[in-house]
């Protein structure tokens, strides 16, 4: 028997493939899938296809039987809750825009899943992300996946070197197709099942429904405000802070000869403050929460930055402090924006990440 | 990789002699027992068959045993459709806080619906007092459901004494027997319910087919409505193969009873002793002399109970932890919580159920591996520093 690897499965098609690829190479794999939330506790019905919902865990579950490994559902609703449903909200009371595939990556699958596996006497862990990781040198390296349309690298910064060192990704090299095709191939049940889209706890993106579930009606952050032109003039009002993030245009209520984007949220004044496009563009700013997934003395000083999930890396100067990083790209980018993660790459390479916290020009 | 089965409590094998006994109404003997001609005829003589064994066996009349879909549907079918059946006498009835879940959802369900449900504590090793059960009758009570054996530890009540209560106060009561039917012997009369639970397949029979004892006289709503199966009160196509099956499954239980009691008891007794020699820290939930003679509830401290079952389960051995389900959700047992098991033992509570197909090898085989897998979970665990405690 190979090494053993625990695989997580959603019971999406991706991951159900990276399960069969790593039966195939011979590894001893055992499936699982994360219990994250119950629809009854979010309060909506599940979309077709809605992570964790009991049609998905069975097509996991089919998924594994017809692989011939075993399959446990693990329980992990109390963490998700607290890591990444909570600080979700969390973040955008103080008027932030997170990333909350990047905390569950972090803290469930390299943070709990990790730990099932050590309770399964497990050598690694597997997910069905599109991202390599090299292991030809003392360190493994984390890599962009093969297939440009597809790579997952960006949500991953914030695995542990140690967490990382113990993972496979087997679909990193393969394109989305032939993800695909080999489902075909195998038979398996959600071969055609759509890509799962958006946030998996949100229902149809309205984030502002479960911020209000947990924070109440009336918090500060769901009061309406000033919304606010670039000299400080007020020219409208708000629906409350946390329905906004940088370089949104909609909702806005105001009528001007030129388009306004939302420029700016001032979470201790409760307003908002709106400009041009133009005005969004800013190329300095500050990250905390440093992840490094390079030795400090191997990160280059010139990197490209990614600022947000469909953003194009690009070419920028990076200085560490401690556990934050001053980041100022060679030209100006639209809507940096504060709790989003920023991730450091040298091409293909990760070299690491961060949350976005203060814009300075 | 060798197999070891120790979870009987889950469900059972069909015993090859049960098998037998089914063969023919799954094949030529295949009529619908509601029908009046020939093969229907045949079907029916069948179905009446299995009726008289089980009356015979449980001692009570014929006309009392009502086949159903399993324990669940009878469950559902004994306390909805008394309590419904009753309810222009009153909208309060009794549980414990240890039933299975067909019981204790079918209670919820009635408070939905407006009923009022008092559900009783257990003491410390899972007995509830008859006390208890006296304080909590009132004028509007029409019903007490309290479970025979308990499916987690095995600890069985004292039906006569709870049953003596009920009568005295003129409610119904209720169990749910498919825990002990098979592995214990008994008379309805031992009981004094005015209802009662079995499943099929807990006993070396059939999936998809038990049965609700209600003593004549008994005020209950038909659940299952359509034509009129079962004198009107369950309504469905007889499962005559599942009837007949599960009365064959009682007649083997009855005729081996004393041979596989002894052999249980000793087996649970050898791995009770082998388990406190080699594993430190090792605790017994319930009750070691009034349980069903297969069954023992082990807690190992610091060691979590579901990865002792999923360790367990890639070393061949089949456990349960009494908590995890299938859906994934994961909640300490109700029923080590309602006897105050401390949290952290509570967590760490394994089931094993032994059955026909165990031995005395696969005692000192389980116990190896067990205590192999406890010391590494324990060693990863941050609640097992350096130990000791």
């Amino acid at each position: 028997m190979g090494k053993r690897v625990l695989a997580g499965l959603s019971g999406g098609v991706d991951s159900s493939v990276a399960a069969a690829l790593l039966v195939e190479r011979g590894y001893d794999v055992i499936g699982v899938t994360l219990k994250l939330y119950d629809y009854d506790d979010l309060g909506f019905d599940p979309p077709d296809g809605g992570c964790c919902s009991i049609d998905l865990i069975e097509d996991a579950r089919a998924a594994c039987s017809r692989l011939g490994i075993p399959h446990y559902v693990i329980d992990l609703r109390d963490i998700f809750q607290k890591k990444v449903i909570d600080n979700f909200i969390e973040s955008y009371d103080r008027g932030r825009t997170p990333n909350p595939c990047v905390n569950c990556n972090t803290y469930i699958k390299w943070g709990e899943m990790l730990k099932t596996a050590d309770k399964l006497d497990c050598d690694y862990i597997a997910t069905g992300h599109y991202a390599r990781i090299e292991r030809r040198g003392d360190h493994p390296r984390l890599l962009k996946g093969l297939d440009p349309s597809r790579d997952q690298s960006y949500a991953l910064w914030g695995i542990s070197a140690r967490g990382l060192g113990r993972t496979l990704f087997p679909l990193g090299d393969i394109l989305k197709r032939e993800t695909r095709e080999i489902a075909g191939r195998l038979g398996l049940r959600n071969a055609d099942r759509p890509d799962s889209q958006d946030i998996c706890f949100v229902p149809a993106n309205d984030y502002s429904y479960i911020i209000r579930k947990k924070l109440g009606a009336d918090s500060p952050s769901l009061k309406s405000g000033p919304i606010l032109d670039i000299d400080g003039r007020e020219i409208g009002r708000h629906k409350g802070i946390a329905a906004y993030t940088i370089g949104q245009r909609r909702g806005l209520g105001i009528s001007d000869k030129r388009p306004l984007y939302v420029t700016g949220i001032d979470p201790e004044h409760g307003s908002i403050t709106v400009g041009t496009d133009d005005c969004l563009f800013a190329s300095r700013f500050s990250a905390v929460d440093l992840n490094l997934l390079v030795e400090k003395e191997n990160i280059p000083e010139r990197i490209e930055a990614q600022i947000r999930y469909r953003h194009e890396p690009s070419p920028a100067r990076l200085s560490l402090k401690g556990n934050a990083a001053e980041i100022i790209f060679e030209v100006p980018q639209r809507a940096i924006t504060p709790g989003q993660s920023v991730v450091f790459y040298s091409g293909d390479l990760v070299l690491g990440g961060g949350i976005i916290d203060v814009i300075s020009e | 990789m060798r197999k070891v089965y120790l979870d009987h409590n889950a469900t059972t094998p069909v015993h090859p002699e049960v098998f037998e006994a089914m063969k023919p109404f799954i094949g030529e003997r295949f009529g619908n027992a509601s029908s009046i001609h020939q093969a229907g005829r045949e079907a029916r003589a069948g179905l009446e068959e299995a009726r008289d064994t089980i009356a015979d066996i449980l001692g009570c009349k014929a006309a009392e045993i009502y086949f159903t879909s399993g324990g669940t549907e009878s469950d559902n079918f004994a306390v909805k459709g008394t309590a419904f059946a009753n309810r222009g006498s009153g909208k309060h009835i009794i549980t414990s806080s240890i039933e299975h879940h067909a019981v204790e959802a079918s209670c919820r369900f009635l408070q939905r619906e407006g009923f009022d449900v008092t559900y009783l504590p257990v003491d410390g090793e899972g007995f509830i007092d008859p006390d208890d059960l006296k304080k909590a009758i009132r004028p509007d009570t029409t019903l007490a459901t309290i479970m025979l054996a308990n499916n987690e530890t095995g600890v069985i009540q004292d039906m006569k004494g709870l049953s003596a209560v009920t009568g005295e106060a003129g409610v119904y009561f209720h169990t749910d027997a498919v825990q002990a039917t098979g592995k214990i012997s008994y008379k309805i009369a031992d009981i004094g319910c005015d209802l009662l639970s079995i499943s099929a397949h807990k006993l070396y029979g059939p999936k998809g087919v038990g049965l609700v004892y209600i003593k004549s006289g008994t005020k209950i709503q038909a659940w299952n409505e359509g034509g009129g199966h079962e004198r009107g009160r369950r309504a469905g196509t007889e499962n005559v193969a599942g009837a007949v099956g599960l009365a064959h499954a009682m007649k083997v239980a009855e005729r081996d009873m004393d041979a596989e009691t002894r052999k249980l008891l000793a087996m649970t007794t050898r791995f009770y002793e082998l388990a406190k020699q080699k594993i430190p820290h090792v605790r017994l939930n319930g009750n070691f002399k009034k349980r069903v003679p297969n069954t023992i509830n082990l807690s190992f401290k610091a060691a979590e109970g579901e990865a002792i079952v999923l360790s367990l389960d890639l070393k061949g051995i089949m456990v349960s932890s009494g908590s995890a389900c299938t859906s994934g959700a994961t909640e300490p047992s109700h029923v080590l919580r309602a006897m105050n098991v401390p949290a952290e033992m509570a967590q760490s509570s394994i089931r094993f159920s032994f059955g026909r197909g165990n031995n005395e090898e696969d005692i000192e085989y389980v116990i190896g591996i067990l205590a192999d897998e406890i010391e590494r979970l324990r060693k990863i665990s941050p609640l097992y520093a350096g130990s000791g405690g």
